[in-house]
């Protein structure tokens, strides 16, 4: 991370008018990358001050349980006691250079924190995709080709079924059924003590027990790991297809409606040829522009995933630390994901510019 | 941005219809047709009885949400449903019944004051900032770019740590989750009214308002909000079933109010996450139910009225039937507009 863009240039980087259109790719993606720079200066600095306007975090973690002399000992050696402002400016240029603090609770450096348990977010992450897209983007082209048909209106309900059901509350059925009752997977976890042991044997662990269980080379880690991903992927996947679906439907049925394709299909192409050929690529833009959202509900929703499954990932640390009213370890987890949401959010755009010439405007 | 788009709709309906034909959801209800229309009903049906049970919780349920015991003595600990527990005993030996009841009623007090306040905050910053323009609206828009891009969620535990601490009582509870909401929903809402404010800002009627000498204010909230407002039924029905999902997801990660304060689905569903695994299933699956259907119920009325606001999605034979009007409006909109937009990434 540079340390040369101050965040306090923020808003003269704010977004181009739309007048001065044409100025290209390069200048679009400029801008875009210097717009990082007030995101995360404002979430890290929200953060920072909601957090610090309950007190300072050695009260919130000891209070009641040390003597008051202590609890100032403490509160002075960590330097809590000086003025806002000096320990927000302090905070800020730590942030910056990459420190996020240590956890109080069990004093680890926060960034180890987010080493050791981000691999398995990401992968729950990656997991949730595949299920979205998998399911959503065929749905969406189904519901789309039976428009205001009864199978449409069946799927669209599904949509918001995705969409009503909590992730927890998803999880929890899907437990019941092929946990509890069915016994075909297994309850929670990540994978077996068995094959986490074996893994733990590795020269070069990536974190990601897919990719590690890959390097074992041993068939039954493999799938030890896989059954373990299949409910939770499931319950969290389930919340994006649900977006997916209705995304895919509605830009379809958009699609359908323009001029190429009334062109096409005056020519005879059938209407499931439409849909399959033609309308589908150009209404697969804006998933890859919500994607980034997504990326953001996602992150969300894997905190109540992984509590639901105990998926020892970053979001079962953070509902940890939050029950141990560890703010320090708060406040940088969700500084990090802020930093991680941000970046993610550029890549996507960057992504769709190169794809869609109308976004760089 | 089109302004063709919106005259059409309005021109839909060729008379000015009555006072109760132009309230906003019944205009829609006539409006629709076939499949849009079972939905709207389904979901206008669902919300009006998630609304009749938190009115009448006190009447419907039999037990009060904390109580333990009844006069036969204690009621145990997760009983099996039966005559006296019909939705069974949770592992805190409450009645699952009575609480899913109760529940609703939190759920409605906290999306009134959730709503109300980030409706009023959202609309004013949005009408300053849209109007206005310079550096404050450019400031603002960052702002809540940033606040919009992150996991609200995470935003809200944050939120109900500052205001409650964490734990509360019944309206130090419902108070720190509808603020948490709020501020996590006042840029959705921000965002729509200084688009439509800097749409309807070049509008000529702005204009000659202006050459009138009507001053800022009047136009602002006389012009620009009477005209604005157009999507606000869509984000405030969507924003409803967020909150719902917002206060479970804070009560399931322990945020939430206290079991003697008030019942709360998702404080529930946590409770019930170590039965689940000993097959003990009516803990959990009746507040989650509960959670569903009211989300589906409000959630189906806004999709509605989303698409019955885009000529696009609306019903077909509705399309055929004005088929001169729409396809003007059909062709010139290749990118989704602001409130599809919206409503995708508010799910």
């Amino acid at each position: 991370m540079t340390t040369s863009t101050l965040p306090t240039d923020a808003p003269s980087v704010v977004a181009p008018k739309p007048k001065s259109a044409g100025g290209g790719l390069g200048r679009y993606l400029l801008v875009r990358f210097l717009l990082i720079f007030p995101t995360i200066f404002i979430l890290v600095t929200l953060v920072f001050l909601l957090m610090r306007s309950i007190g300072d975090p050695i009260t919130a973690a000891q209070g009641g349980k040390l003597p008051a002399d202590q609890l100032q000992a403490l509160i002075h050696a960590a330097g809590y006691d000086r003025p806002v402002i000096v320990q927000y400016f302090e905070y800020l240029g730590q942030v910056f250079t990459g420190n996020f603090g240590n956890t109080l609770s069990d004093n680890r450096p926060v960034t180890e924190v987010l080493i050791t348990y981000g691999a398995a977010t990401l992968e729950l992450a990656f997991y949730a995709l595949i299920v979205a897209f998998i399911v959503g983007i065929p749905l969406g082209m189904l519901a789309a080709y039976f428009r205001d048909r009864f199978p449409d209106a069946f799927l669209r309900i599904f949509a918001i079924l995705c969409y009503a059901t909590p992730v927890f509350f998803a999880g929890m059925l899907l437990k019941l059924i092929f946990s509890v009752w069915l016994q075909w997977l297994p309850v929670a976890g990540r994978a077996t003590t068995r094959t986490e042991l074996a893994m733990q044997s590795l020269p070069n662990k990536t974190g990601i027990y897919l990719i590690d269980a890959i390097a074992l080379g041993n068939p039954a880690a493999i799938g030890d790991v896989l059954s373990h991903a299949v409910l939770p992927g499931i319950a969290l996947g389930l919340l994006t297809a649900g977006v997916f679906l209705r995304l895919v439907r509605t830009n379809v049925i958009g699609t359908l409606g323009t001029d190429y394709v009334d062109a096409a299909r005056s020519r005879g192409v059938s209407e499931s040829r439409l849909v399959r050929k033609h309308a589908y690529k150009p209404a697969l833009i804006p998933i890859i522009t919500v994607i980034g959202l997504q990326i953001a509900i996602l992150l969300g929703g894997a905190v109540l995933t992984e509590t639901t499954f105990e998926w020892k990932g970053l979001g079962f640390q953070l509902a940890g630390y939050l029950a141990s009213r560890d703010f320090v370890a708060v406040q940088g987890i969700v500084a990090l994901l802020a930093v991680i949401v941000a970046l993610t959010n550029f890549i996507v755009d960057v992504i769709a510019a190169l794809i869609d010439p109308r976004v760089r405007y | 941005m089109t302004t063709t788009t919106a005259e059409p709709i309005a021109a839909v309906p060729p008379t000015k219809g009555t006072f109760w034909g132009r309230l906003p959801v019944l205009k829609q209800l006539r409006q629709s047709v076939g499949l849009q229309r079972g939905m709207l009903v389904t979901g206008l049906v669902i919300t009006a009885i998630f609304v009749l049970t938190a009115i009448f919780a006190p009447v419907i349920a039999p037990y009060s949400f904390a109580q333990l015991r009844d006069a036969s003595g204690p009621f145990g600990a997760q009983q099996p449903p039966s005559a006296a527990h019909i939705m069974g005993t949770t592992v805190g030996g409450y009645d699952v019944f009575s609480r899913v009841i109760w529940g609703a009623q939190t759920a409605i007090l906290v999306i009134i004051i959730a709503v109300i306040f980030s409706i009023f905050i959202g609309i004013a910053l949005g009408l300053v900032s849209g109007y206005i323009g310079g550096w404050l609206d450019r400031v603002l828009v960052v702002i809540g770019d940033a606040i919009y891009a992150f996991p609200s969620l995470l935003l809200a535990i944050v939120l109900s740590i500052v205001i409650s601490g964490g734990q509360s009582s019944l309206w130090g509870g419902i108070f720190a989750a509808a603020l948490s909401i709020t501020v996590v929903y006042i840029p959705q809402y921000y965002r729509v009214i200084r688009a439509e404010t800097i749409r309807i800002k070049a509008e000529p009627y702005v204009e000659s308002a202006k050459m009138l000498g009507a001053s800022t204010p009047r136009i602002m909230f006389r012009h620009v909000l009477r005209n604005a407002t157009r999507t606000l039924p869509i984000i405030f029905t969507l924003n409803s079933s967020e909150a719902i999902l917002t206060l479970a997801g804070l009560g399931f990660l322990g945020f939430g109010i206290e079991p003697t304060a008030a019942a709360e689905w998702g404080y529930d569903l946590n409770k019930a996450l170590s039965d689940v695994t000993s097959g003990i299933w009516w803990t959990a699956l009746y507040p989650g139910l509960a959670i569903v259907l009211s989300v589906l119920g409000i959630t189906l009325v806004g999709e509605s009225l989303n698409d019955l606001a885009d000529p696009r999605l609306r019903g077909r034979k509705r399309v055929k039937a004005k088929a001169g009007a729409v396809s003007a409006t059909s062709v010139d909109t290749p990118l989704p507009s602001d409130v599809e937009i919206l409503e995708e990434n508010a799910s």
